[in-house]
């Protein structure tokens, strides 16, 4: 078996591979069940099926998913651009320490007033955060990849110190965790009786902005040829810098708006875990939404159905919930491999034709 | 005083080992082209198979083989989809973190709190009793010492042997070195395994010499670390020697300080670490010049033979 270049992009396999890695992630995930001693059919049942059949999945599966959709559309435009930020993790963090901040110093402004204000410090502490990524790759050459994933721990000790430090509630009994934000600082319900929250509707409108950003604006193509071909970036003239500030800072904001959301909606206050991991997540679902914005949609919503497998299988096997994160990673080398077939196509037994300088 | 010297160099050497294990195996790697961001998830893996065999045989040793051969399985699979299949080594690097991160929690799950084998420090009738030199330079475990011995044999073989010139001819040219004749392919596979043998070998130290014992998560981002310096060292296995234990010591400090009980709060001398290593990558970064002649030249790139 070998592979043959096609000479072109397979547009059928772009999107052809991300079903067949799905399909076999599917049977990888029996198999995993199945070495754990396991039923296959029932356990893959109860991860990926039971979480959506039972009363209010939908809405579980849908309040999962927009942080992930949200800065997976975000990353998608980062990653077009060969800006590899890694630490959508970190900024997250940062925007719900920046949403919080504001929240709780001044709890009692209208509504009107708090709720926006709330949640442009949420995008401003994503970009910022973003922003140092930027500054140091722009300015000093530092590669992105490690600096972004630093700063994701550096976000998460100061969100540690804040919440059993300074910011701590001191009428919680003690837990590592503010005060619960007031109503105007809280992220309203959409759907009543469901949970879906504003972050839901504004997860899909970021996707779609996005879309626009990349698809349909100057910025956007010049973003895409930038991360194509780099050197015909330079002989057009765009600016390097001021791209890898828009892709970083468009990321990072959106990674800081998903952890407003994440904090003034489902949670309500801040505490030490308020992410199980989404920035990394986000980073899955860019892939597998094919570094398209829309695509992000699709793909943020079947990993967040491993989240909510995940707590099914820790629930109802008794497993612990890493297998989520499993999951995600066999999720992720599938579609990796099956990427294979879009610039490639599968020849089998030995090449057809004679080699070059070969006798005639 | 002395007793506080002869803890500082212990601890320090305990807490930059790990480091340099790791940064030397992913320096060889590098050095042929492969870029692999999963030493974070081949350090834990190594960490919890060199636990886990470790508690079930009662042999350290075996435990530190488990440890290699775990990061090594994981990093074969790294390298069929980067070589085998071209994909993208940021992303398949990233995706290697994130199963391994769940499959060593997976795997762990049942060891959290108990007790293992702790690899023995070394015992040299006489020496290792001499003030502060016997602890330091004859009482540490032997993975200190096969450290050492590692980073001198890469550093020998990378700059003293035709093996290791054809290694960074590969690295630094792919076409010319496969027009010449070499199996990139097969070279990269090697030194890829190498790579993460080595972050296996440096996870297994975390749980088997380090901290005699398994948690979630226990690396908590050396393996991050361990990919700075290589930078840091700018791909030269000497100046990784240096780096580690500038590391190293920086980890033990901020330990010791929370201990004194400083007026800092704790969480600010935990990010320490991450602090430092962005300021350090970017004092090293900021000469663009000197990172593009030392960085190989085909680092990240795929390669594809032809039919």
């Amino acid at each position: 078996m070998r592979f043959e270049p096609r000479g072109k992009v397979s547009i059928l396999w772009t999107y052809a591979s991300p079903v067949l890695a799905i399909g076999l992630t599917i049977l990888g995930a029996g198999v995993i069940f199945w070495a754990l001693g396991q039923a296959p059919g029932p356990a893959v049942a109860t991860f990926l099926v039971a979480p959506l059949v039972q009363a209010g999945g939908l809405s579980a599966l849908a309040i999962k998913a927009a942080p992930l959709i949200m800065m997976g559309a975000g990353l998608a435009v980062c990653y077009r651009a060969s800006v590899w930020n890694i630490g959508a993790e970190g900024q997250f963090t940062l925007g719900a320490i920046f949403a919080a901040g504001f929240a709780l110093a001044f709890p009692d402004l209208p509504g009107w007033l708090l709720y926006p204000a709330t949640l442009l410090a949420g995008v401003i502490g994503g970009a910022a955060a973003a922003a140092i990524v930027a500054f140091l790759k722009s300015e000093l050459n530092v590669n992105e990849i490690l600096s972004s994933l630093m700063l994701t721990y550096v976000a998460q000790y100061l969100l540690i110190y804040l919440v059993t430090g300074p910011w701590r509630d001191p009428k919680g009994l003690g837990f590592p965790q503010t005060a619960m934000f007031s109503d105007g600082a809280t992220t309203p319900i959409v759907v009543e009786g469901t949970g879906v929250h504003l972050g839901c509707v504004a997860a899909l409108i970021a996707a779609i902005a996005m879309w626009a950003l990349l698809s349909k604006s100057v910025l956007g193509f010049q973003l895409r040829v930038v991360g194509e071909a780099p050197r015909a970036a330079r002989f057009a003239g765009f600016s390097e810098r001021r791209l890898i500030w828009v892709a970083l800072l468009a990321s990072g904001g959106l990674a800081g708006l998903a952890g407003m959301f994440e904090v003034t909606g489902p949670i309500g206050q801040l505490t030490t875990d308020i992410s199980p991991g989404y920035g990394f997540t986000a980073i899955i679902v860019a892939f597998l939404g094919r570094l398209h914005p829309i695509g992000a949609i699709f793909a943020g919503l079947l990993l967040a159905l491993s989240y909510l497998g995940g707590d099914a299988a820790q629930i109802d096997l008794g497993l612990p919930n890493a297998v989520t994160s499993i999951f995600q990673g066999v999720l992720l080398f599938f579609l990796l491999a099956c990427d294979v077939l879009i610039l490639f196509r599968v020849r089998f037994g030995r090449p057809r034709g004679k080699p070059v300088g070969a006798a005639p | 005083m002395i007793f506080f010297l002869t803890a500082f160099f212990v601890s320090v050497t305990a807490a930059s080992t790990p480091l340099l294990l790791a940064a030397v195996g992913e320096l060889v790697a590098e050095r042929s082209g492969v870029l692999n961001l999963g030493v974070e998830g081949m350090m834990l893996t190594g960490a919890v198979a060199g636990f886990v065999i470790g508690r079930l045989t009662g042999s350290a040793a075996l435990g530190v083989m488990a440890a290699t051969a775990g990061g090594a399985a994981l990093s074969a699979i790294f390298a069929f989809l980067t070589l085998t299949l071209l994909s993208n080594q940021t992303a398949a690097g990233l995706a290697l973190t994130i199963f391994g991160r769940g499959f060593s929690a997976l795997m762990g799950a049942a060891y959290v709190g108990v007790k293992g084998p702790e690899l023995p420090k070394l015992d040299a009738p006489g020496l290792s009793h001499i003030p502060f030199f016997g602890p330091v330079l004859f009482g540490q475990d032997p993975l200190v010492y096969a450290s050492f011995a590692i980073v001198a044999g890469v550093a020998w073989f990378l700059y003293r042997t035709h093996a290791g010139l054809v290694l960074r001819a590969v690295g630094d040219s792919h076409d010319a070195a496969h027009a010449i004749g070499y199996p990139v392919n097969a070279i990269r596979l090697g030194a890829t395994l190498f790579g993460g043998a080595m972050a296996g070998l440096a996870g297994g130290y975390m749980s088997l010499a380090y901290s005699p014992m398994w948690a979630e998560n226990m690396t908590a981002g050396r393996g991050w670390i361990a990919l700075a310096l290589v930078v840091f060292a700018t791909w030269r296995p000497a100046w990784l020697l240096g780096g580690a234990y500038l590391f190293g010591a920086i980890m033990y400090l901020s330990l010791y300080v929370q201990g004194l009980g400083v007026a800092i709060p704790s969480p600010f001398i935990s990010a320490l670490p991450y602090v430092v290593t962005v300021v350090v990558l970017a004092i090293i970064s900021r000469d663009r010049r000197r990172i593009r002649l030392n960085q190989p030249a085909c680092l990240g790139k795929p390669f594809y033979a032809g039919a």
